[in-house]
């Protein structure tokens, strides 16, 4: 049974735009991009939108729909109300490219600033190391990251104060919790973390890791452990002591 | 006169899929500078869908496991007529290409003793797969994308190739646009690697994303170069039927590797119904050996689901026809019965497979512990691609290489799951060797000029034919749905001689189609451009499926059901002729050395 519903499409470029309306019909099972799809394919074959997997593995078709960070793709018509219009538009924190594509850029250069995974010594003769599933599973979570920058888009951090130059955000401070925590890594990014990255600025407000759609508990398990890795090195009184000493 | 931004490299990797980033990683490692073009952001091309693992002899589950069985196993999936020299590197090399990965950071699941796990897959005679739950591909990808960006390359993203430039009978590079603006580029390179994929978007039904336009195999075909097996699309047995929109999503293998099992509407477990010959001696006679066997019970032999893929697809698709399906055109896939078996199996069933659990509860509202899902083919891999020699990934154009999917080769006419990951990092790999070396021992390239503009112009006509002139999308779905129904998993001779005739009138149809607006990130325009493309290879795939005259592997003509040894013999080369023409011809294979027909007979 198709219900006729309404989509509010923010149109437009850098220099500015707007939101349009669209009608489209509305199938049992649809998700918010096959509605767009429909009105590309049959009333705005130019209305520019990313996507790739579908299935929610790529993490290329970010938006807000209805005021929320989602992933496209994942965003089901049945979880929303169709009596009203369906609002959807890029995401805020990144410059527009056009319609519901955003530069994104920012993200992949801000990523080279982390330094690269460097293993211990292998474990055994033949080059190859010996790893307990425990440790396996300890950072799965934050290699579960699809790289949607939806964390992104609501820092506050990134999206109020425009501190892309100084902050890397939780996507990134999770890329840099994977590393640190992996079991065969014997980099030291601490440093970093506290001084190029500034991971203090982040107030954990949690808004990150409630638009995670891998349900990462980005907060408490990734950014809360790196924040305690540079007070215990920086800021705890005893071992300053020892180092006036 | 559209004006190019010029970029000059040693060798251009087309693609970064794993294939492509492999490729990038291993030419700069070789001290050459490196660009890489990909069509989407880094980090989304469709390697990041696969899920069951990597397969490659490590023997840490089995230690009867070696590259000679694995060889054999290849081999036979592919009904021999793979390139024996690629499945023979293939097997060598898979096991140090996967602990090349781990020391750049991949994590594997692991065996009690800390090695690195390995499942069962099909075809494959013992565990051999290296995973981590059912999301191997993104942490592939991911590693090869971060070890990638620290190893010197420049990557432009979001680009897509128009043409590949030669410079007299040698490659030059490509030029292309970007989708951002529409600015056109010229990659000048004295070597070129192919990686971009396969073709799924020639199909209604695929478990590829929009960008599997077959952009490397028309590239390399409207250069001069020869593409073999194009028959070969593999349909993956599982895809998700149900709902519409997400008709054809995968379903890994792996919900079958972990004791999954595909039952009709009354309740059989078909697969148990139809054997083949070549099979038979390896697969489990009773559900519960199959049980044992996939609870890692080495005495056991294989339950049917995990068959070769082109074998379930068509069961499952006779099943269906048969009317024994299930309600939306599928059969059922179960794999929360082994609550029977296993305590907890709630539990396992999600850390084992994660992103299915996922992937089912969000999408089609199904608790996959709790209920069967119904699934049905879908068009998923193309066996078939660039013809190369399969030490150096070269192709029949001097400086043109292609590794991964777009090549051909490897998989002959049926490619096992598990093998696409390998496939990826063992030819990536050394068509990055190999494509550095040809660029240190070949001078500088020239551009022809004149091309440039005619490859811009040519690009740029559908905005001259405006929004009125043919839709881009409504060509691409009529296409979509004559190559579905018309040169699917069951083929016969009037249906594909249809075929050809729909695709000549689609042709004509996409010289005219047109696009509003204007460069910036339209996607009409970028479907306009693909169309070319998709036209080329879902001719070569029909041609080809015409011109072999039997069912080998994937391909199951309805006319021509049973196997032919002649055609046994042969592969189908698909090349342009100095007419223009698309030219089909059939080339004997190549004589197998007498070591490795020894160890095909010792594993048989």
């Amino acid at each position: 049974m198709a219900t006729p519903a309404t989509f509010r499409i923010w149109r437009g470029n850098s220099a500015g735009g707007g939101f349009q309306d669209y009608s489209a019909a509305v199938e049992e099972g649809m998700v918010v991009l096959d509605a767009v799809h429909h009105i590309q394919a049959q009333q705005a074959p130019d209305l520019a939108v990313r996507w790739n997997c579908k299935a929610g593995k790529c993490g290329s078709c970010s938006a807000e729909i209805n005021g929320m960070p989602k992933l496209m793709c994942m965003t089901r018509l049945s979880d929303i109300d169709l009596n009203e219009p369906v609002t959807i538009e890029p995401m805020h924190t990144f410059p527009v490219i056009r319609d519901l594509v955003t530069d994104v850029s920012w993200n992949f250069k801000a990523k080279k600033t982390i330094k690269q995974f460097k293993p211990r010594p292998p474990d055994a003769p033949d080059g190859t190391w010996r790893v307990q599933q425990a440790d396996v599973e300890r950072v799965q979570e934050f290699r579960k990251c699809i790289e949607c920058f939806l964390c992104q888009d609501v820092c506050h951090v990134l999206r109020e104060h425009h501190k892309q130059d100084e902050f890397i955000g939780p996507r990134l401070l999770v890329h840099a919790a994977a590393l640190e925590m992996h079991p065969l890594d014997a980099e030291d990014r601490v440093s970093d973390l506290r001084r190029l990255h500034n991971i203090g600025y982040c107030n954990i407000t949690t808004c990150c890791r409630q638009v995670c759609p891998e349900s990462i508990t980005i907060t408490e398990n990734a950014i809360i452990p790196l924040k305690e890795r540079v007070v215990d090195r920086y800021f705890d009184p005893l071992k300053r002591l020892f180092r006036i000493l | 006169m559209p004006e190019f931004q010029r970029f000059s490299y040693d060798v251009l990797v087309i693609g970064a899929g794993g294939a492509g980033l492999r490729a990038a990683i291993e030419a700069a490692a070789n001290g050459v500078t490196v660009g890489v073009v990909c069509k989407s952001l880094l980090g989304k091309a469709h390697t990041v869908m696969a899920e069951g693992g990597i397969a490659a002899a490590l023997a840490n589950v089995d230690d009867r496991d070696n590259w000679r069985v694995h060889f054999a196993d290849t081999m036979r999936g592919g009904q021999y007529l793979n390139n024996w020299r690629m499945a023979e590197l293939h097997a060598k090399e898979a096991p140090e290409c996967v602990r090349e990965l781990e020391a750049w950071g991949a994590l594997f699941d692991r065996t009690k003793d800390g090695k690195i796990l390995q499942r069962n897959f099909g075809g494959h005679k013992y565990p051999r797969l290296a995973h981590v739950g059912d999301r191997t591909g993104l942490e592939m990808i991911r590693t090869l994308q971060d070890h990638g960006i620290h190893a010197g390359m420049e990557v432009h993203m979001e680009c897509t190739v128009l043409s590949l430039l030669l410079d007299g009978n040698r490659i030059a590079g490509a030029c292309g646009y970007d989708r951002e603006k529409g600015r056109f580029y010229v990659w000048q390179a004295k070597a070129v690697v192919l990686a971009t994929g396969g073709i799924g978007r020639a199909f209604k039904i695929t478990s590829n994303s929009w960008e599997y336009t077959g952009d490397g195999l028309a590239l390399a075909y409207r250069a001069g170069a020869e593409l073999q097996d194009m028959e070969f699309v593999q349909f993956h047995p599982t895809g998700m039927v149900w709902p519409i929109s997400v008709r054809g999503i995968l379903v890994t293998e792996g919900v079958r590797g972990e004791g999954g099992v595909l039952r009709n509407k009354e309740g059989r477990r078909f697969m148990f119904d139809d054997i083949p010959e070549l099979y038979k001696e390896q697969t489990a006679d009773s559900e519960d050996e199959g049980w044992r066997y996939t609870q890692g019970d080495k005495a056991a032999r294989r339950p049917p689901e995990l068959l070769t893929r082109d074998h379930v697809a068509r069961c499952i698709n006779r099943e269906v026809k048969a009317g024994r399906g299930s309600p939306h055109g599928g059969v059922f896939l179960d794999i929360s019965w082994i609550k029977e078996r296993l305590p907890k199996s709630e539990e396992h069933i999600k850390r084992k497979l994660p992103s299915m659990y996922h992937q089912f509860k969000q999408l089609a509202d199904l608790d996959i512990t709790k209920e069967p899902m119904e699934v049905g083919p879908t068009t998923h891999y193309m066996m078939g691609g660039v013809r190369l020699d399969g030490d150096s990934q070269a192709s029949t154009i001097p400086g043109l290489f292609a590794a991964g999917e777009v090549a051909a080769g490897l998989h002959g006419a049926n490619r096992l799951g598990g093998n696409s990951l390998s496939d990826l990092l063992v030819f990536g790999r050394r068509a990055g060797r190999y494509a550095a070396a040809f660029a240190k021992a070949n001078g500088q390239v020239g551009v022809d000029e004149t091309g440039l503009q005619t490859a811009a112009e040519a690009a740029l006509a559908p905005f001259e034919r405006g929004s009125s002139a043919e839709n881009p999308y409504q060509v691409q779905y009529d296409l979509q749905e004559a190559m579905q129904n018309l040169v699917g998993i069951v083929r016969t001779e009037s249906e594909m001689e249809q075929a050809l005739e729909v695709i000549g009138q689609l042709r004509v149809r996409a010289e005219r189609v047109g696009v509003g607006g204007n460069c910036e990130y339209n996607n009409g325009w970028h479907t306009a451009i693909d169309l070319g493309n998709l036209l080329i290879v879902s001719e070569a795939v029909t041609r080809a499926a015409l011109l072999r005259k039997e069912s080998r592997g994937a391909q199951f003509r309805e006319d021509f059901p049973g196997k032919d040894a002649e055609w046994g013999k042969h592969n189908i080369i698909v090349k342009r002729g100095a007419d223009g023409e698309m030219h089909v011809e059939k080339r004997l294979l190549p004589p197998m050395p007498e070591e490795l027909k020894a160890v095909i007979e010792e594993m048989k």
